[in-house]
């Protein structure tokens, strides 16, 4: 845990949460806020660059990596609300587009749960969400990184998202019996290999139905959108809600 | 035809999807309960990747003491370049015994290799003996699956199968039932071969002894009656002490089915009393393979097929839509490198869930090298016009977000006004699944502007 008085924290809202789901940028805002961290919002920030890094398109992404390292530098802190956005910072700078100068900035950035629970030291969350809610662990949070246990590898990991969400009043954590297969948006796979998308996406809300979950979240908007776009052809009456947007209405507890 | 064109087909079958994702999930279930039931899983994963990291490094010192303390034990050992070679050597040993029938236990090398095909064109008949294999070959089929080759196949078209070729009752599909029809026509092959072709799971460099992992003990049995054994293995297989086993033995089987270890688990040191033992050594593209920082990592595989089970699309589309000897994650980074044009649609089968990472029990980085193969599909000798214009095009905007919240608008404007058209032009999206519904503010509007009530 980390004394942040005086740390300079930025939010970093991923383009699609920007232009589809913005609830979910003030939520984060929010939940930072109350969490006692006055987040700021550089507006010179763009995409991380993942959607070119998904295609292929590496050589393409570096200017928007160089962006984001300039854009985040002299800050303390970067938080997002957003799994797989923070696993391209942290793991793809690095690994995939062998960038030292934007991998360094991978190192101050976090996803908003692993932030709240990693660095500001929350144990816990007071309030009310009087629901069954279903939690889909997604993958670049889950295996890139570590914000829990995953199935496959023996090994407990604290469970930051489990953390938050666990001790809130009225809120029953499910998890579906394939507690942390893809939901299948996989970027370009949703538009590559749409059928095999769309048959992983129902498999996965099945998932949640033989659970009753009446409502569906995550630490990632893509997930929800793809899960969403497909609950709704169904005409399931499922409701899907990002973490941050749950913690918004709650106060933390050290 | 691309991976999702082979797949459609494998699609529209009513219900074969899901039983095939079904049965195998449950495969990477048991598989989850051995690992679990072992403390220092983790470790062994640590120990395995080191041991093959060191072994590939060394892979020409390994290979030449393999040669020589095999040699030293009575073993032939011979080195073929390419799948060309590895036949030749493999159909002049037979040649030269006068054998013209034998038996084969598991090689996924000599399926690359075409060897079956190749020895047919010589007259030689080869009796596949691993059960699921088996089923493939009198179906004149190939694996789908590296381990449970047959996995694709249910009972009753197993039944089918061996009601035509081996003569059971029209309508039996009970396992034990089939098995045992499979087991009396394998005893009359096992008897009447006079040579038995093995793969080589691990070759070890200290003592010139192979190791083949069977559940069903074909692979003894086939050595043991026929004088001649002919044991294929890539460069790859070798590793450097007996006491790596440790390590590997423990793996293996946990990852592939979730048994401890397999059922027989034969160690080979030289030939039998009276036999003749042939060792042919294949490189096929993997020393070209080593030469590619990237990919070379994908060497280490130990073949235990828990990538397949794992992937949830492998699990939905099958062994068949990859058009490739290995198929799944470890095959989608093997293919292109063997093949890039014909496997460049593999590293795009894949949501990059990196759950395939997470089971590999040498530690292979699998859904990265997906990536970095993307980037030399699209970024490749001949990159296409297209490609270059989508790219920059789409770099354009995403670095502009002062575009983003005007193509929102055209967007949601336009699904107004020409619904069915937009539906058209976002097909692969709208086609099972409804549009988000674009916001009247972004993000950055409601920050200049006020927060949105």
């Amino acid at each position: 845990m980390a004394d942040l008085a005086g740390s300079r924290v930025a939010l970093f809202v991923p383009c699609y949460v920007d232009q589809l789901a913005p609830q979910v940028g003030l939520a984060a805002l929010e939940v930072l806020r109350r969490a006692g961290v006055d987040a700021e919002f550089p507006v010179d920030q763009a995409c991380c660059g993942q959607p070119l890094v998904n295609v292929g398109w590496l050589d393409e992404a570096r200017p928007l990596a160089a962006r984001y390292a300039r854009v985040f530098r002299g800050y303390d802190y970067i938080v997002c609300p957003s799994g797989s956005c923070t696993a391209m910072v942290r793991h793809g700078y690095a690994t995939l587009l062998e960038d030292r100068c934007s991998a360094e900035v991978g190192g101050r950035t976090f996803e908003l749960c692993e932030f709240l629970v990693g660095v500001a030291g929350v144990k816990s969350m007071r309030g009310h969400f009087d629901r069954r809610v279903g939690l889909h662990r997604a993958c670049h949070g889950l295996r890139g990184l570590r914000l829990g246990a995953c199935s496959e590898r023996a090994q407990t990991t604290a469970d930051a998202v489990v953390a938050l969400l666990g001790g809130i009043d009225g809120l029953a954590l499910v998890e579906p019996p394939r507690r942390d297969e893809c939901c299948g948006f996989g970027g370009s796979f949703s538009v590559d290999e749409p059928e095999i998308s769309a048959l992983m996406g129902r498999d996965c809300l099945r998932g949640f139905d033989e659970v009753d979950a009446e409502v569906i979240t995550s630490t990632d908007v893509s997930c929800l959108l793809h899960l969403d776009g497909l609950a709704r052809r169904g005409d399931a009456a499922r409701r899907t809600i990002h973490v941050a947007e749950i913690l918004a209405d709650c106060e933390p507890l050290r | 035809m691309n991976h999702r064109d082979r797949a459609e087909a494998f699609l529209r079958e009513p219900g074969r999807a899901a039983w095939h994702d079904r049965v195998l999930w449950q495969v990477r279930a048991k598989r989850d309960a051995a690992v679990q039931s072992v403390a220092e899983w983790e470790e062994l994963r640590d120990l395995a990747a080191a041991i093959k990291a060191y072994a590939l490094a060394n892979l020409d010192c390994l290979l030449e003491q393999f040669e020589s303390a095999a040699t030293a034990r009575g073993a032939i050992v011979h080195w073929a370049d390419d799948a060309a070679a590895h036949n030749r050597i493999v159909g002049e040993i037979l040649s030269r015994h006068g054998v013209d029938r034998v038996v084969k236990s598991k090689s996924m090398l000599t399926e690359e290799c075409g060897l079956n095909h190749y020895l047919a064109g010589r007259g030689i008949e080869v009796v596949d003996t691993d059960l699921g294999e088996r089923i493939v070959q009198l179906r004149g089929e190939v694996p789908s699956h590296i381990v449970l080759p047959a996995i694709h196949l249910r009972r009753d078209e197993v039944g089918d199968l061996f009601h035509a070729r081996l003569g059971t009752p029209a309508g039996c599909s009970d396992p034990a039932a089939l098995t045992a029809a499979a087991r009396a026509d394998l005893r009359s092959a096992f008897r009447g071969a006079a040579a038995g072709i093995t793969g080589v799971n691990f070759a070890i460099a200290e003592s010139g002894g192979i190791v083949v992992c069977t559940n069903e003990g074909n692979a003894d049995l086939g050595t043991a009656l026929p004088p001649l054994h002919i044991a294929c293995m890539g460069i790859e297989k070798v590793i450097p002490r007996a006491a790596d086993l440790g390590v590997f033995t423990r793996v293996l089987a946990r990852s592939a089915t979730g048994q401890a270890i397999t059922a027989y688990t034969a160690h080979m040191h030289g030939p039998r009393r009276g036999g003749e033992l042939h060792i042919v050594v294949v490189d096929d593209g993997r020393s070209e393979l080593m030469g590619r920082p990237r990919y070379r990592r994908s060497l280490a595989c130990i073949r235990c097929g828990a990538c397949l089970n794992t992937c949830p699309v492998y699990r939905r589309s099958g062994g068949h839509s990859y058009d490739a000897v290995v198929p799944g994650p470890i095959g989608s980074t093997l293919g292109p490198a063997r093949d890039a044009k014909r496997h460049a649609s593999l590293p795009y089968a894949c949501t990059l869930c990196g759950s395939c990472t997470d089971v590999c029990p040498v530690k292979i980085d699998l859904h990265d090298q997906l990536v970095h193969w993307r980037r030399e599909v699209v970024s490749g000798a001949g990159r296409s016009l297209r490609s270059t214009i989508t790219a920059r095009a789409a770099a354009f905007v995403l670095g502009r977000p002062w575009l983003w919240g005007v193509l929102r608008r055209a967007g949601a404007m336009a699904v107004r006004v020409a619904p069915v058209s937009m539906r058209r032009l976002a097909g692969p999206w709208t086609k099972a699944r409804e549009l988000p519904v674009p916001p009247r503010r972004s993000f950055r509007e409601q920050m200049r502007g006020g927060a949105d009530d």
